[in-house]
């Protein structure tokens, strides 16, 4: 994945006022924003996600150009052909697991499924362990278990890259470590990269690669790790004491 | 008393049957166009990008505001036989509205139209933001994200809104008499035939159409009520 990104956008809520401004390059399998809450990583993985058009600039992901202010280009969401994964999972809670898998590969104005859509569905779900809940609503699952289900949703339709929104924020401690190597290999067996989103050290520890630190609506600094802790010394550690290193005004 | 029951029948009973027909006649139809048309409405105002949204709200809300005379006239006004509307019907399809039923059901649905409209506004509104983003990263339309998860998450609201709609246009009375009048068997539902039976002095009749309505409407809520309890949780 190649993503290169130049955006600007200003919310207002009454008196308080927020400014993204971030620009970055950054390539490989895996990349990394890291920055505390409130500076401005959700809005650029929206952008990039097109659920979010920003004042100015221009989003390039793979040399595909997704949008670009100046040439009044913004390709809709539907069309970009990234996989997302929310913060709070955002599984569509009327309907079952397997259906919510199914979603994106679903056709016409109502979604039906053809017969090549329900097995690739069967894979999935068997490949995440999750072939006895597939009629089961999603509040009935674990924290763990809609994880899952919404990161096979995201990956039913192939996505040229997959977003990651704080996604192991809301599990507990042990979860967290367990659901990070799941989510790690399943994007590595499906061939998938990432851009994530956290404000975890252990996460950049884990996915390492190219960390992007933010700080304020902007990015402070770019710098390029070899992906994952099998990197060796230089690989996980390494991007991990950057980002603990680094002080955020967030922070004081 | 077997001397009263023929006398019963076929003095009360019997003629009231013709009003209340009418009346469910006038009120599904109107209830109908009220949820089709509200569903719309609702659903366009609980976008945030639709611009001057609060002006086209309240104007949507008027109705509810405005005594039906009022509506009643603005209706004359517009499908009467001089009404810009009213001519063009004339000419186009020939039809006419005054003094028709279907002239009544108008009348009704106009006064129902903002109680499914507020509704389903609040209940499109009530849909998490995030779950129509996601349906719309996966690729479905702006209609397949509506079809898909939209309505299925805000049927319930819009469907409370529809039944207060139904009881509305039961007892619509004012815009109804000004556009279509009260002609027996023709456009006097059951709110208008009480209102002649008293002012003709009909005690009994008046009495007998009060309690009919009063047992409807009993009828129509618990039914309602049941309807909306038993629906599976969504």
């Amino acid at each position: 994945m190649a993503l290169r990104l130049d955006i600007k956008k200003t919310l207002r809520c009454g008196s308080c006022g927020f400014e993204l401004s971030a620009c970055f390059e950054a390539e490989g399998r895996s990349i990394v924003l890291f920055g505390p809450s409130g500076s401005g990583k959700t809005l650029t993985l929206r952008a990039v996600a097109g659920l979010m058009a920003p004042d100015a600039g221009r989003i390039e992901l793979d040399g595909r150009c997704l949008f670009d202010a100046a040439q009044g280009l913004n390709v809709p969401a539907r069309e970009r052909g990234v996989g997302l994964v929310f913060q709070d999972y955002a599984l569509f809670p009327h309907l079952s697991v397997a259906a919510n898998v199914g979603f994106g590969l679903g056709r016409g104005l109502f979604g039906r499924l053809d017969r090549a859509a329900r097995s690739r569905v069967v894979e999935l779900l068997d490949l995440a362990g999750l072939t006895g809940l597939a009629e089961a609503r999603p509040d009935r699952l674990s924290g763990g278990q809609r994880q899952r289900v919404a990161l096979l949703r995201a990956l039913a339709r192939s996505p040229r890259a997959l977003l990651l929104d704080e996604p192991f924020s809301a599990l507990d401690p042990l979860l967290r470590a367990r659901m990070r190597r799941e989510v790690r290999s399943l994007c590595q067996a499906l061939g998938t990269p990432t851009l994530l989103i956290t404000h975890d050290p252990e996460d950049v520890a884990e996915f390492g690669g190219t960390v992007v630190l933010y700080d304020e609506g902007r990015v402070r600094r770019v710098a390029a790790f070899r992906d994952g802790p099998e990197g060796g010394d230089e690989g996980g550690p390494g991007a991990c004491a950057l980002v603990l290193g680094e002080r955020f005004s967030a922070y004081g | 008393m077997p001397e009263i029951l023929p006398d019963f029948l076929n003095g009360l009973l019997l003629p009231a049957l013709v009003p209340l027909g009418l009346t469910f006649k006038v009120a599904l139809t109107a209830t109908a166009g009220a949820c089709v048309l509200g569903l719309g409405a609702g659903y366009a105002l609980s976008r945030r990008s639709l611009p001057g949204r609060e002006l086209l709200d309240a104007v949507c809300t008027l109705p509810l505001v405005l005594p039906p005379t009022v509506i009643g006239y603005y209706l004359l006004v517009l499908f009467g036989r001089r009404g810009v509307l009213g001519q063009w019907l004339q000419e186009t399809f020939g039809v006419s509205l005054v003094f028709t039923w279907q002239g009544a059901a108008l009348a009704a649905c106009v006064v129902a139209f903002p109680l499914v409209c507020k509704a389903a506004r609040t209940a499109f509104e009530g849909v998490d933001a995030n779950l129509e983003f996601a349906a719309r990263s996966l690729g479905a339309g702006e209609g397949s994200v509506f079809v898909r998860v939209s309505l299925p998450l805000a049927w319930r609201g819009v469907l409370a809104g529809t039944m207060l709609a139904l009881a509305r246009a039961m007892g619509e009375f004012g815009a109804t008499l000004m556009l279509a009048g009260s002609l027996p068997g023709r456009t006097q539902t059951l709110s208008l035939a009480v209102y002649e039976a008293v002012q003709a002095g009909r005690d009994n009749e008046a009495l007998f159409l009060v309690l009919l309505t009063s047992l409807v409407c009993i009828l129509l809520l618990l039914a309602s009520g049941k309807f909306l309890k038993l629906s599976p949780n969504t």
